[in-house]
């Protein structure tokens, strides 16, 4: 039996839970959909470390024990431009700045200059910085602004929980993409599930996140292969994140209802030894470096009408610490990736690391407003109109700027 | 006693005329324990619900479980201290010179899991089975406002030691304890990064220059005390971490004063006077960071803030803000006596009117479905497992915000998946939780191989499940359980909306 039949079979077996969402239209969806991947790394990524400016001295000053080696040097940054260099752990990702498909805004984050992790994701993730009290989050608000009919695997948060970023009015779905995501559950059984339906048949948020939790399982679980489960004591890897992205490909390959993806990796918060051209953030970066390759290669074609967004809460602070750690900060690069992103090149004003430039004389100021970066993705990739924008982003209207330019 | 009987009057009618019906019954372990069982209610019932709550706040009064007594007493590694933790079970040490090699380190390593593995068990049978349910509730509610990871660096050594030391024995302390207790608890110093933490300029093994770090400065203020709108400032959190500066852990040449391994050094701390929340805060060596841990203990912004989190935790996700306010007047007025504070809570018309209205955790659904469904686990994998698929994993969260307990956290399509499968699971017998657990040298192998072992069990009986459930369960959800078919009547019980909510 294809993928495809059987999926036909199980969405038919689950015809009482899908039934809910049988919008006229919904099934034959555009070919092709545009999509955006947000992946957030929380914890703050040490943005200096990842996109270097090698060519200031003032960025070795303050890093004698932590910064990444002028390209050139042995496990030196690889260089983007004649000012800035990629950290070699994302030496995976180079093919794509080499083919002009990633390119980074540096010196950007949420205009709340809060150093609470948080508070700071809280404001990535529902729209409004400096405001908390927000219940959706913008992604759930940009499902709204595109166009309908719109279905619970429309929007699809990895992971066994929903973040805030997709919180909402509109129907998403969230799921691990684990290697034991494809196992079926004893509910997929029709007689068990129907029963269930049955209990969860109120439109309450328990009975919504239940028929969300359907369309996802006969959806996409069902899409996805059966893998072989890991050799019994075997090591996990170290880091699942290239892994999931394959599957992630395989998700997007099979099916065009999904149009946005939300992805969150941790461990970014180092204080501590991260670390120079190797250790602790060099082996949280390789695999994500590794995973966007995985995705770009495993999408294909439809890598042409991706943009992927990696973005994290804050930057850490210029100086290391007494550690060989870094402190939070403020700036941070936003890297984008995809088929038609005008890449190979940084974007945004670069401030320096003079000390007069810097953000309560410690931290890379900011000079982009994360706000526009995302504006410029969901306009001239998702096509939204500035009014819609205007839902996503209240009372933020972006100036113009070479981010006009961010995307073919 | 008579005092607290004479504080709790008012909430319930009194005793002796009282009659508790199931549905209050049910409620009130939903809340002050982790769920109800056939025996619980039956308590309940029979004293009242004053009493009940009286009985629980005093943990000390109620005879322990005498088979889950000799459960624990099983759990070796929870009796250590800190220093012979890392004795026993941290990285190998050269000897004479000659390094261990790598395989010698993984096996090391390997052994120590065994520590993870028993605060894991331990942690999860007492919620089961401990009469003293608010107890245990607390030490939940406590372990993640100061939260500490396992997964960090040496905290796999002492993560169970942080539980029994640091937060166990002052659950129903008072706050500013609790506080310095965790402060000073190397879990707590390693994850927050304050063992290096030192004076600009001072030298470290090999002469290294040493630095401040802000880690734990800022962590214990927005999280642990002030919270994030608490009224400091980036100056704070640096007169904060010199504070700390030397607030450390012995290392393995240095002589810690005691068996918990925590080692003031004063050669990096940062000897300059401090200005801290507007005051000045003068030499002192190690006593400057108690003065300032004290200062933070008995700010009204710390009251405030602990008295919010309780009322989400025990009220409602956005808890009446008259309430937290009347909370954080007793915090004030009491000094931060948290048995005070939760007298005054579980006395309130608002936790009253808001029984059956919060979302149920992972952790709580799962421990609350073993409850009701009255099987006795011997084995608690296949609970932690489930605990992890959620996204709960036991001592697993990363981040020191510790894991929330609101709905918009955890309510998610998949997680209903996986909770109805998990009822199913259980109900049909086939979560090996009745089994004995592994030996301990199985347990030391990693997580999937102890999973999945042994046979099924036989299948929960619904007629039990039906009868404790049934004074919380909906119309439809009755109509439905009586329409299926009898085997899957536990399981609906269990997988149930109206269980998934206390």
């Amino acid at each position: 039996m294809t993928d495809l039949n059987r999926r036909d079979v199980l969405s038919l077996a689950a015809a009482g839970a899908t039934l809910a969402f049988a919008a006229p239209g919904w099934a034959a969806a555009p070919a092709a959909p545009k999509r955006l991947v947000v992946v957030m790394l929380r914890g703050a990524v040490d943005g200096l470390n990842v996109v270097v400016p090698y060519a200031e001295d003032a960025y070795y000053e303050a890093r004698p024990t932590i910064a990444v080696p002028r390209p050139g040097a042995e496990d030196g940054a690889l260089a983007l431009d004649d000012h800035f260099g990629l950290h070699p752990a994302l030496a995976a990702a180079m093919p794509l700045w080499r083919d002009k498909q990633l390119a980074f805004v540096h010196a950007a984050r949420p205009p709340d200059p809060t150093r609470s992790h948080f508070d700071a994701q809280l404001f990535v993730e529902n729209g409004t910085p400096g405001k908390h009290g927000t219940a959706d989050g913008w992604m759930n608000r940009l499902l709204a602004a595109l166009q309908g009919p719109h279905g619970p695997t429309e929007a699809v948060a990895i992971g066994p929980v929903l973040p805030q970023i997709l919180h909402g009015k509109l129907a998403v779905s969230n799921l691990p993409l684990g290697p034991a995501a494809a196992k079926p559950l004893a509910i997929d059984k029709p007689e068990v599930g129907g029963l269930f339906d049955r209990l969860y048949s109120a439109n309450d948020p328990l009975g919504r996140a239940w028929r969300e939790g359907r369309a996802a399982r006969t959806e996409l679980v069902a899409g996805l292969p059966q893998e072989e489960p890991p050799p019994e004591g075997g090591a996990a890897p170290a880091n699942a994140f290239p892994a999931q992205a394959g599957r992630l490909a395989h998700l997007l390959t099979h099916d065009d209802r999904i149009r946005l993806v939300f992805a969150s990796l941790g461990g970014w918060d180092t204080h501590v030894r991260q670390g120079n051209q190797t250790g602790q953030l060099a082996d949280r970066l390789r695999p994500l470096g590794e995973g966007l390759a995985t995705l770009a290669q495993g999408l294909g074609p439809a890598w042409n009408d991706t943009v992927v967004v990696v973005i994290s809460e804050f930057g850490r602070t210029v100086r290391e610490n007494g550690d060989g750690g870094t402190d939070h900060g403020h700036g941070n690069a936003i890297w984008l990736a995809g088929g038609k992103v005008n890449g190979g090149r940084i974007y945004g004003e670069w401030p320096g690391l003079a000390t007069a430039r810097l953000y309560e004389g410690r931290d890379l100021a900011v000079t982009t407003d994360y706000r526009a970066v995302l504006a410029a993705v969901t306009g001239r990739h998702l096509g939204l109109s500035d009014r819609s924008l205007a839902q996503l982003f209240p009372g933020f209207s972006p100036a113009r700027s070479d981010l006009d330019k961010l995307l073919a | 006693m008579t005092l607290l009987f004479g504080m709790l009057s008012g909430a319930f009618p009194a005793a002796a005329a009282e009659r508790v019906s199931d549905k209050q019954a049910i409620q009130i372990l939903d809340r002050l324990g982790f769920g109800p069982t056939a025996a619980d209610v039956a308590h309940v019932k029979a004293v009242g619900i004053d009493r009940y709550i009286a009985e629980q706040l005093d943990p000390a009064s109620i005879a322990e479980n005498p088979e889950l007594t000799a459960r624990l007493d099983a759990f070796g590694t929870l009796k250590l201290s800190p220093v012979q933790l890392f004795v026993e079970y941290g990285p190998l040490r050269p000897v004479n010179g000659v390094k261990p090699s790598p395989d010698e380190q993984k096996a090391r390593r390997q052994r120590a899991r065994i520590i993870l593995q028993q605060a894991q068990d331990a942690r999860v049978l007492r919620a089961l089975d401990s009469r003293r349910q608010l107890q245990e509730v607390m030490v939940d509610f406590w372990f993640n406002h100061f939260n500490v990871f396992a997964g960090k660096g040496l905290d796999h050594l002492w993560i169970g030691a942080f539980e029994e030391q640091a937060i166990r024995p002052y659950a129903f302390g008072h706050f500013g304890d609790l506080l310095r207790a965790t402060a000073r608890h190397p879990a707590m110093i390693f994850y927050l990064d304050n063992a290096q933490n030192s004076a600009p300029g001072s030298k470290g093994p090999g002469g290294r220059d040493l630095g401040l770090n802000e880690n734990y400065a800022r962590e214990v203020m927005e999280l642990h005390t002030l919270g994030a709108d608490g009224g400091y400032s980036q100056d704070d959190v640096i007169a904060l971490a010199r504070i700390l500066t030397g607030w450390g852990l012995a290392r393995p040449n240095q002589k810690p004063p005691d068996g918990t391994g925590f080692l003031f050094d004063a050669s990096r701390h940062d000897i300059a006077p401090k200005h801290f929340l507007g005051r000045d805060i003068a030499p002192a060596g190690e006593a400057e960071a108690v003065e300032a841990l004290d200062l933070l203990a008995r700010s009204p912004a710390t009251a405030h803030h602990i008295a919010f989190e309780l009322a989400r935790y025990f009220v409602a996700d956005q808890p009446p803000p008259a309430l937290v306010d009347k909370l954080a007047a007793r915090y004030l007025a009491t000094d931060g006596d948290i048995r005070a504070i939760l007298q005054t809570l579980f006395a309130s018309g608002e936790f009253r009117a808001s029984l059956g209205g919060k979302y149920k955790t992972p952790y709580r659904y799962l421990l609350s479905a073993e409850r009701a469904a009255g099987v006795t686990v011997k084995n608690p994998r296949p609970l932690l497992n489930a605990m992890a698929r959620l996204g709960q994993p036991l001592y697993g969260c990363q981040t020191p915000d510790g894991y929330q307990d609101t709905a918009d956290k955890w309510l998610s399509p998949d997680a209903t998946m996986i909770r109805a499968g998990f009822a199913v699971a259980l109900a049909n017998g086939n979560l090996p939780v009745g089994d004995d657990p592994a030996p301990a040298e199985m347990m030391a192998q990693p997580v999937a191989a102890a999973i999945g072992r042994g046979g099924k069990r036989e299948p929960v009986e619904a007629a039990p499940v039906e009868r404790l459930l049934g004074p919380v369960l909906s119309a439809n959800t009755k109509t439905v359980v009586a329409e299926a078919p009898p085997a899957q009547r536990a399981a609906l019980l269990l997988g149930s909306p109206d269980f998934m909510r206390r």
